[in-house]
């Protein structure tokens, strides 16, 4: 079972954990074209890469960001969302 | 030992002519560079060979022929779909299975057994009624069933499923089948081959060259290539080389776990489904229980399997088939899924001039293989999109005008 470390309950078995992808800048609704906003609602960043990803740890239900490596599934790091840096 | 392998074993000439020939270089170009030597880059070099008389086309492989989700799938074909645009696609497939073997000369092992959705809520009573309705205005063969009909197709079931999740009727589709994956690869592989279409392998192609909006190379570990078109089919390395020609597409990578039991006597006739207790199955001509499940629930982009999927389904393999308690799991392994939104498929042209697309296949594409290739050979040959994949186009995400397929999907995602 592969673990992740939740920032408030420490180390969790990761069915624990629900995923909410990638970390992605909303444009804003009713400013953006209707060819951004479809990109937004749509598209992907499909490539393997260290990603920036919403995680969830159900049980407590905590929202919080996960750094993981999608090609080699590796967590590299967890913490408390703290705006957008 | 037979004779002729010892005989043959240590010569360096060997009477028997290869499956595929072997070519030591790239050519500096050809008319068409196939990036993807799984069944679906394969049949379409088949097909622009055989009906378009192009056969100045190369094959780039990274690995091995059907080395990817062509030789890992579960092999379930059928047509029982719940859009029209899908419903006439997979159909014109499966009308295409049917006389691939003699085509080939080589025995796909294409075995017609008849497909059970089982539906175990009163929700999914209702999908499959839908489905059943839209099927046979297409002429499908699809009708809903009571539990009975599958109890008598699958004497060995617990209709409550461990009490847990009865059972209340299914979405039957008599023509689902099942096939050899590898010797698809092969078949269509040999088949271009013989056309003069020249096949590498251990070949990746590290680039793409774009110039004013069209394509003119290949860059590859093995040299560079000019062409003007290049047919994309690598499944799930499709985002990677959609990066190489500045294509955004809504397609997203997960694992699609597989495992196969120890070989048992038939007892398993038709292929069962469930969406409620996200298992298919069906039994090899081998013997070998056939297993598959819902996607790994989050994003990864390698082959790497899990201990928790043997683990999960075969808990809900014993809720549906207690007496196969004692039975081993024998081998497990995982592809790379390019799952899309609506389940559809993305194909054809692209804003890239000479860059047409055949991916977004996710967990459905291997009994879409032949009539792939068919539409994609037309659409590289003719430039012009084939009537049947009009409605899979990359650019109906733009026009916000999805193939809602997902009611389609074989399990629960
Ligand atoms: C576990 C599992 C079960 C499935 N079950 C079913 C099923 O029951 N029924 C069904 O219809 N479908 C099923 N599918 C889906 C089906 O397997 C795929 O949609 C289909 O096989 C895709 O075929 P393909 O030829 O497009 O891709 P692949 O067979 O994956 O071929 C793509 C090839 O491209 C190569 N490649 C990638 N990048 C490069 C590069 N840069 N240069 C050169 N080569 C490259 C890869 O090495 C690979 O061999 C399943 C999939 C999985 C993983």
């Amino acid at each position: 079972m592969k673990i992740m470390t939740c920032p408030v309950n420490g180390p969790r078995a990761i069915s624990e954990f629900a995923y909410g992808g990638e970390i992605r800048p909303m444009p804003d609704p009713a400013t953006c074209s209707d060819d951004a906003w479809a990109d937004y609602v749509f598209n992907r960043n499909g490539s393997p890469g260290v990603k920036r990803e919403w995680w969830c740890h159900t049980p407590s239900n905590t929202w919080f960001v996960a750094e993981r490596d999608t090609a080699r599934d590796v967590i590299v790091r967890t913490y408390l969302y703290a705006g957008d840096n | 030992m037979p004779w002729r392998l010892l005989r043959f074993a240590l010569s360096d000439k060997h009477p028997e002519p290869r499956m595929f020939t072997r070519h030591d270089a790239l050519k500096p170009a050809y008319d068409v560079v196939i990036i993807g030597g799984g069944g679906h880059g394969l049949a379409a070099a088949y097909y622009l060979a055989r009906d378009h008389g192009i056969t100045n086309v190369c094959v780039l492989e990274k690995g091995y022929l059907g080395g990817g989700n062509t030789g890992r799938n579960t092999t379930i074909i059928r047509s029982n779909y719940l859009t029209p645009e899908g419903v006439k696609f997979y159909d014109e497939s499966v009308r295409l299975w049917q006389d691939l073997s003699t085509d080939f000369d080589l025995n796909l092992f294409y075995s017609n057994r008849g497909h059970f959705t089982l539906a175990h809520t009163d929700a999914a009573l209702r999908t499959s009624r839908w489905r059943a309705e839209v099927n046979k205005h297409f002429g499908i063969e699809s009708e809903v069933v009571g539990p009975e009909v599958v109890k008598q197709a699958a004497p060995m079931i617990d209709l409550s499923c461990g009490g847990h999740a009865p059972i209340l009727g299914a979405l039957y589709h008599a023509p689902g089948a099942v096939a050899r994956h590898d010797a698809v690869a092969w078949g269509y592989g040999r088949g271009a081959d013989l056309r003069g279409v020249e096949i590498h392998q251990r070949t990746e192609v590290l680039g793409i060259d774009v110039a004013g909006g069209k394509v003119t190379g290949v860059r590859t570990n093995r040299g560079n290539i000019s062409t003007g078109k290049v047919l994309c089919a690598v499944a799930g390395s499709t985002p990677r080389v959609l990066d190489m020609v500045g294509i955004r597409s809504p397609i997203y990578i997960h694992p699609l776990q597989a495992m196969v039991s120890e070989p048992v006597k038939p007892w398993l006739d038709p292929i069962l489904v469930s969406g409620s207790l996200h298992v298919y199955i069906s039994q090899s001509a081998r013997g070998e229980l056939v297993m598959g499940a819902s996607l790994d629930p989050y994003e990864v982009q390698s082959t790497r399997s899990t201990f928790d999927f043997p683990e999960g389904l075969s808990s809900h393999m014993l809720d549906m088939f207690p007496f196969l308690s004692n039975v081993k799991v024998m081998r497990q392994w995982a592809g790379m899924a390019d799952m899309t939104p609506d389940f559809a498929p993305i194909m054809g042209r692209t804003p890239v001039e000479g860059f047409y697309l055949d991916g977004g296949w996710g967990t459905w594409g291997f009994k879409a293989t032949p009539v792939c290739g068919k539409t994609m050979s037309y659409t590289v040959a003719h430039d012009r999109n084939h009537d049947l994949i009009t409605g899979f186009t990359l650019d109906r995400f733009r026009n916000f005008e999805l193939t809602g397929e997902k009611g389609a999907a074989s399990v629960g995602h």
